[in-house]
């Protein structure tokens, strides 16, 4: 039987939408009234899902429902999911920031959780000053910190600033100060909110590493929210899919991050928007040769573009990006724009491998200001049964498909 | 391996009266550095430092002499105008910076408790002891002007033996300032018109507790509204306090007693309510 280091147990959490203290102290004594009577609390609907694009009856949303899951010793997990999924619920109620309404999670270690870098930094006082605070704010005691110290500080790579106020830091170097406090906690469970956001590349793959290191050599489990697939398939083994405040999925992350490109697909393939601002992108349609989004590989896509050109204006270009499932951008290719309204495009998809994409549209003045932006839209999938990769199935094999020549 | 087994767990709900000390104690580091935290941070950047901290009660103190001493004529029981009103504004300025810092923790820091947990405790008992060594340093002052009286201007007082209440003084105000301070915090986390109430509400406070008047006077001119002064619970230590180091006040083993009782009641009340609603305040703020 293997150690399980977090389990949760009908995890859920409600939140109050609108505005709170207006008539709260009569409804504080209706639920006290409620109470006293060992009834359920009047407010308290059950059965609403947090579905943030319709409007509920009541005033209570579920961020968390009845959420089950373990999680064993020494596991790197990601937990994805849409904006409003209820990631970030988890990771507060995981790491008692705020106590769930009901259910319960039981767990073996110390967790050390990292829901921003720099919790508690104080700009007036210097880097060593703040490494002792950051570090005590984290659960370090003092000793424990004073051992570690010059680890961190070569970590951060800020020596010659370290009694130097930290207001006075570059942005960069207050993330990777703080960053590097938190990466020498020594806990058995390490909780991170996208905090990788920040900081430059080469940082990024420093924490990157060091959290991998984290997980894989000293055993640590590993909770890791992102919206950034590749850093989640990167770090993680496991996965954790959430949609509306319910488990969607736990399991193997690649299965996990398929999942939830499937539930982003179900957006429609056409964009519309009714804006009436100049050069505004009015409609993008996928034109497909049947009737399914998934097309194969052999295929050509092709997309219509309709523009809301009200008034021309001189140099103004269509740009189409392809993003893939890890949102990263594949390509670009613009065109100027003349006075034509409705365009055309299409690309060959022998270069792709199998999986979701969506594009990134914009009407902009090269180098210079955008008319309008609109980001992952239109989704489509590609299966492909016929490229040398196809058996690898959901594997990491690159980002495109190159058909090479063995000899 | 039994995987009932487990160190931690979250729920909704915890029993009444875990007052979560352990947790407390265990994060005592934390509490030093925020203290220093404090103290470093007030006087970084400023030309004068900590001295700013004799500037408050030596300004204070001129005023009331002037004003409540020379225009209204209070008594203060024969003692040095100054002297006296420099007595109750060290220790009043200790309580009331207590409460009232204390009563804004959970505003004041939406920012660090909605991202970290720690025994949210360690935050006022942090202000409490910030506030000592501030407290500290305008005692010295305080002390040095009572030198100057005693010595230069040859004023008859004299010290009490009830001088060696003084810890048991300190140690009452701040935990009646941090006690009273938590349950105002608890509840401002919803309603925020208590915080607004405090800021005045502490200044009302101050003329219902003997800092600009002795209490013999007040039991004199009033003895129907009298009772108002005796039964708040600053009073006594404020009376104490004066006896013990200018030799004048009402002193009673009964009014301390009292004091003390009713301190105990109040901080035992608030940290169980400063516990039940940091639970969830992160929702509410």
């Amino acid at each position: 039987m293997s150690n399980i280091a977090i389990k949760a147990e009908n995890l859920s959490k409600a939140y109050q939408l609108g505005e709170i203290g207006t008539g709260t102290i009569s409804r504080d004594l209706e639920r006290w009234y409620a109470r006293i009577r060992g009834k359920e609390d009047p407010f308290l609907r059950i059965g609403e899902t947090n579905d943030r694009t319709s409007k509920g009856s009541s005033d209570i949303v579920w961020s968390l429902k009845d959420i089950n899951f373990e999680i064993e010793q020494g596991d790197a997990v990601g937990i994805i999911g849409r904006n409003g999924a209820g990631k970030s619920t988890l990771l507060k109620v995981l790491s008692r920031v705020t106590s769930p309404t009901s259910g319960r999670i039981t767990g073996k270690g110390r967790i050390a959780s990292l829901l921003e870098v720099g919790t508690g930094f104080h700009p007036e006082l210097t880097g060593r000053e703040n490494i002792y605070l950051n570090g005590a704010i984290l659960g370090m005691r003092k000793k424990e910190i004073t051992r570690k110290f010059d680890e961190i500080v070569d970590f951060a790579g800020v020596e010659r600033y370290i009694d130097t106020p930290v207001k006075r830091y570059s942005s960069g170097m207050y993330v990777r100060l703080a960053f590097a406090v938190a990466a020498h906690l020594e806990s058995e469970i390490l909780i991170v909110d996208e905090v990788l956001a920040v900081g430059d590349a080469e940082f990024q793959k420093k924490c990157l590493g060091k959290m991998g290191e984290v997980s894989k050599g000293e055993g640590r489990t590993v909770l890791f929210v992102s919206h950034n697939m590749v850093s989640v398939n990167l770090l993680c083994q496991k996965g954790i899919l959430l949609n509306h405040g319910n488990l969607q999925f736990i399991g193997d992350v690649n299965k996990a991050i398929e999942r939830y490109t499937q539930i982003e697909q179900s957006m429609s393939s056409i964009y519309i928007n009714k804006s009436t601002a100049n050069y505004s992108i009015e409609e993008v349609r996928l034109l497909r040769t049947n009737d399914r989004v998934r097309l194969s590989f052999s295929d050509l896509i092709k997309f219509s573009i309709k523009l809301n050109i009200t008034d021309s204006i001189q140099n103004v270009h269509l740009g189409v990006a392809l993003i893939d499932k890890w949102k990263r951008k594949l390509f670009t290719s613009t065109i100027p724009i003349n006075q034509k309204a409705i365009y055309l495009l299409s690309f060959p998809l022998n270069l792709l491998l199998s999986g979701t994409y969506t594009l990134d549209i914009a009407t902009f003045i090269p180098n210079g200001a955008n008319f309008n932006y609109i980001k992952d839209i239109c989704p489509f999938e590609i299966e492909d049964f016929e490229s040398e990769s196809a058996i690898y199935g959901h594997a990491d094999v690159g980002v495109i498909n190159v058909e090479c020549v063995w000899e | 391996m039994n995987n009932q087994q487990h160190d931690w767990s979250i729920e909704p709900q915890n029993s009444l009266l875990d007052l979560k000390l352990k947790d407390t104690w265990a994060y005592r580091d934390l509490l030093w550095l925020l203290v220093r935290r404090d103290f470093v941070s007030f006087y970084k950047q400023t030309i004068l430092g900590p001295l700013w901290f004799f500037i408050q009660p030596l300004l204070t103190t001129i005023i009331f002499t002037f004003v409540f001493g020379n225009l209204a004529g209070i008594s203060t029981d024969g003692l040095p105008q100054p002297l006296f009103y420099m007595a109750g504004i060290t220790a009043w300025n200790y309580f009331s910076e207590c409460l009232t810092k204390t009563s804004t923790v959970f505003k004041d820091n939406a920012n660090i408790f909605g991202k970290v947990y720690f025994p949210r405790l360690i935050m006022p008992l942090s202000i409490v002891v910030s506030n000592l060594v501030r407290f500290g340093v305008q005692f010295l002052l305080f002390l040095i002007v009572m030198g100057y009286y005693y010595f230069m201007a040859k004023e008859d007082f004299s010290i009490t033996w009830a001088i060696s209440l003084f810890p048991l003084v300190v140690i009452l105000m701040a935990l009646l300032g941090l006690g009273l301070g938590m349950l105002i915090s608890a509840m401002t986390t919803k309603y925020r018109d208590l915080a607004f109430l405090v800021t005045f509400g502490v200044q009302l406070l101050m003329y219902a507790t003997t800092v600009i008047y002795p209490l013999s006077t007040a039991v004199e001119n009033y003895p129907n509204y009298a009772w108002i002064i005796e039964y708040n619970p600053m009073t006594p230590l404020i009376e104490t306090f004066r006896y013990g180091f200018l030799g004048n006040g009402t002193f009673s083993w009964s009014a301390i007693g009292y004091t003390t009782v009713v301190t105990l009641v109040i901080l035992l009340v608030g940290i169980v309510v400063f516990n039940k609603v940091e639970k969830n305040f992160v929702d509410t703020v």
